[in-house]
């Protein structure tokens, strides 16, 4: 077989990439509640919205809100933190709308991620860095 | 059929044809020392509805000199695209040629000497001529201030910022938006918008403890302007709480909020809005992203990050116009609006040269009423430049006005380490000047000014220009809060702005000793503008007029202590 030096590049690439991955934590304790709420299934991008400040003003209180019309739950972790698991939303059959919102502390600069589970027993997930800075020299 | 992306693209072209004839014609007028207020003002009025852009003032009622950049490096997509683009690659780009007023009033290079002969820049006085002119070609064109307006001088900091508003006011703005007026504190900028006689915009100025829109501004504004129904989206920076002191304004909440910002868009159009226009003090690079993420806005006048550009940049459908700070430029925008949208558009960045653009005899007058009680205290001289020393503020690294500032920590609070705040406000001093009181305060007046001294390990000196290097160069403009790299004294360093957050500095060098800066090691460091609210010392601009009284006249040299890798 020959490699060429593309499929080299994408390899090397790849690696880097693994390697490279800051949330080695996340892997840990994260990746244990995720596989306690889904159970490992596959999870979708569409029909779930997490709404996050890009910079956060406070990193002690950072408003998260979580939106996913038809959605029977919803996970939120601060991935970075030392216990990432937030909240989890659980919607009856009465609820009007699928949207949660609250407040989470976050340690330092981080993804915050949220998962639904649908009603239909499919999970989608949604992610964002928040970035946690000491701030201090606008112009 | 020409579409309307066609017909956008077709505009850009002509404005492009006008702004680089008109260039070029101005630099070689005024080389026959010809530049005439009539040649300023050379617009063929277009359209149907007129905007008038003002932006980062920073309380400058006066004339001053201010050196453009010579280093503003782009990351990610916007490496190389302007307003990354500096000097002679400038001047190549737009067609100006070298020694030409444009030269001198859009891009570094050469400075001291232009300026001996083309003269002061800004004066609002100026400026109400200029606003007064397109007024008389089209009597609604609609004022916009994009802010940092009540900042920046020792008459706005002992007024609270009402000598600018006062000022101001004389030019009836139709709306404004927000960045360092939040720093004379929430209750003062309350008291000051109750009264205020045109709209206070931000759609993103939010109720920090309900997260939900702010009932103190308002997010937009409908004018009806040549049977035009246009609405003006306000955009306060985003950053306000991070980059400037939260706990002097702990009621609001910022951010950027693209999400809000579609839905004030599809609200407005939703109301009839034929043309959508955002008075932003984003950033420009923040500017175009928000552009290419929200669709339906027609007209971005973008502000914060001070860029003067001749031309206005097109992000799909939506055209962003810079329009630089200090009072040195005023943009006229005409538009053809028909059939419910912008069909095409006629733009000039109009520079301010004071020394052909008669003065408005009232505001002049008002001006002069301001200053009148700090007349004494302004103009005395506390010292000179010697001949080979140009103070300026802007460069990503570092300015000799900021090296100055520098010395002065080191010195007169005997620290080894100096830190001073990345901002993009501040005349010039050119080499040979007096510096005056007014000048000092011009490039520190603040209301978080005390200049601290205090130990910090070499771990967290690096901790926090790591810090300030991501807000910079992120390469998410997003995650950007516009302002320049913090200014260093007594230690060099290389930065590498293509690395993450964490990689991005290195080589950190005691100069004193030439030893490495140690993680462990607690040095003395003295800085000003911290954002904390227990921070004690004496103002930075006493700090410094002390310094540059002890030094009677100063020398700065170029600084050769940064290392930059792009």
């Amino acid at each position: 077989m020959t490699i060429t030096r593309r499929q080299t590049f994408m390899m090397a690439l790849g690696a880097s990439v693994a390697a490279a991955m800051p949330f080695r934590a996340f892997a840990d304790a994260s990746e244990d509640s995720i596989a306690a709420f889904t159970g490992g299934a596959e999870m979708g991008t569409e029909g779930l919205t997490l709404t996050a400040p890009e910079i956060a003003e406070n990193g002690n209180t950072v408003p998260v809100e979580v939106s996913a019309p038809g959605a029977v739950s919803i996970m939120l972790l601060a991935t970075g933190n030392p216990t990432p698991d937030a909240a989890i939303f659980n919607f009856g059959p009465l609820a009007a709308s699928q949207t949660a919102s609250t407040r989470i502390r976050l340690a330092k600069t981080q993804n915050v991620m949220a998962i639904a589970k649908m009603a239909d027993g499919s999970f989608v997930q949604a992610t964002q860095e928040v970035k946690v800075t000491i701030g201090g020299c606008g112009g | 059929m020409i579409s309307r992306r066609d017909f956008l693209q077709a505009s850009v072209a002509a404005s492009a044809i006008i702004g680089a004839s008109g260039f070029g014609r101005w630099g070689r007028l005024a080389a026959q020392q010809a530049l005439t207020q009539d040649q300023l003002l050379q617009f063929d009025t277009y359209g149907n509805v007129s905007l008038i852009h003002v932006t980062d003032i920073h309380a400058q009622l006066k004339p001053i000199y201010f050196r453009e950049p010579s280093v503003n490096l782009g990351v990610g997509p916007n490496k190389g695209e302007v307003p990354h683009i500096t000097g002679a690659d400038f001047r190549k780009l737009y067609g100006i040629d070298d020694g030409s007023a444009s030269h001198y009033a859009l891009s570094s290079g050469d400075f001291s000497a232009l300026a001996q002969g083309y003269g002061k820049m800004g004066g609002l006085d100026r400026v109400a001529t200029v606003i007064n002119a397109i007024r008389a070609d089209r009597p609604d064109a609609i004022l916009l201030d994009g802010g940092d307006t009540w900042h920046g001088s020792m008459t706005c900091y002992e007024t609270q910022g009402q000598d600018m508003v006062n000022v101001m006011n004389l030019l009836k703005p139709d709306a404004m938006t927000f960045h360092w007026e939040f720093t004379l504190g929430s209750d003062r900028v309350r008291e000051i918008v109750q009264d205020l006689p045109f709209a206070a915009m931000g759609q993103n100025i939010f109720d920090a403890e309900w997260d939900e829109p702010s009932e103190d501004f308002k997010p937009y504004e409908f004018f009806e302007r040549g049977g035009v129904k246009v609405a003006v989206i306000g955009q306060a920076f985003p950053y306000m709480p991070i980059a400037n002191p939260g706990w002097m304004f702990p009621e609001y909440s910022f951010g950027i909020r693209d999400a809000h910002m579609q839905d004030m868009v599809n609200e407005v159009r939703g109301m009839g809005a034929e043309l959508v226009v955002c008075l932003s003090h984003n950033g420009f690079d923040v500017d175009k992203k928000m552009a290419a993420n929200v669709t339906g806005i027609d007209v971005i006048l973008s502000g914060h990050t001070h860029d003067a550009l001749p031309e206005p940049v097109l992000v799909g459908e939506t055209i962003i116009v810079a329009s630089g700070s200090n009072g040195k430029f005023v943009s006229r925008v005409d538009l053809d609006v028909r059939d419910g949208r912008m069909m095409g558009f006629r733009h000039k960045l109009i520079p301010i040269f004071s020394d052909v653009i008669t003065p408005d005899a009232e505001v002049a007058k008002a001006i002069d009423a301001e200053r009148a009680p700090f007349k004494d205290r302004l103009e005395e001289v506390i010292g000179r430049t010697d001949d080979t020393s140009l103070l300026y503020r802007r460069g990503n690294f570092n300015g000799t006005w900021d090296d100055l500032i520098c010395n002065a920590l080191l010195d007169q609070r005997d620290a080894q380490i100096a830190l001073s705040p990345g901002v993009r406000w501040g005349p010039s001093i050119l080499p040979g000047s007096d510096i005056t009181r007014e000048d000092i305060w011009n490039v520190t007046s603040m209301t978080y000014g005390k200049a601290y001294r205090s130990e910090m390990t070499g771990e967290t000196l690096k901790l926090i220009m790591e810090d300030v290097a991501d807000n910079l160069f992120n390469p998410d403009p997003y995650y950007q809060q516009g302002g320049d790299m913090v200014r260093v004294g007594g230690i060099g360093y290389k930065i590498d702005i293509t690395k993450p957050i964490g990689e991005r500095i290195s080589d950190l060098t005691l100069l004193a000793t030439g030893e490495a800066i140690d993680a462990a090691t607690p040095y003395v460091v003295a800085g000003w503008a911290s954002v904390n609210e227990d921070t004690e010392g004496p103002q930075i601009w006493d700090v410094v007029e002390d310094y540059i009284a002890s030094q009677g006249t100063v020398s700065v040299p170029d600084n050769t202590n940064v290392v930059v890798v792009e």
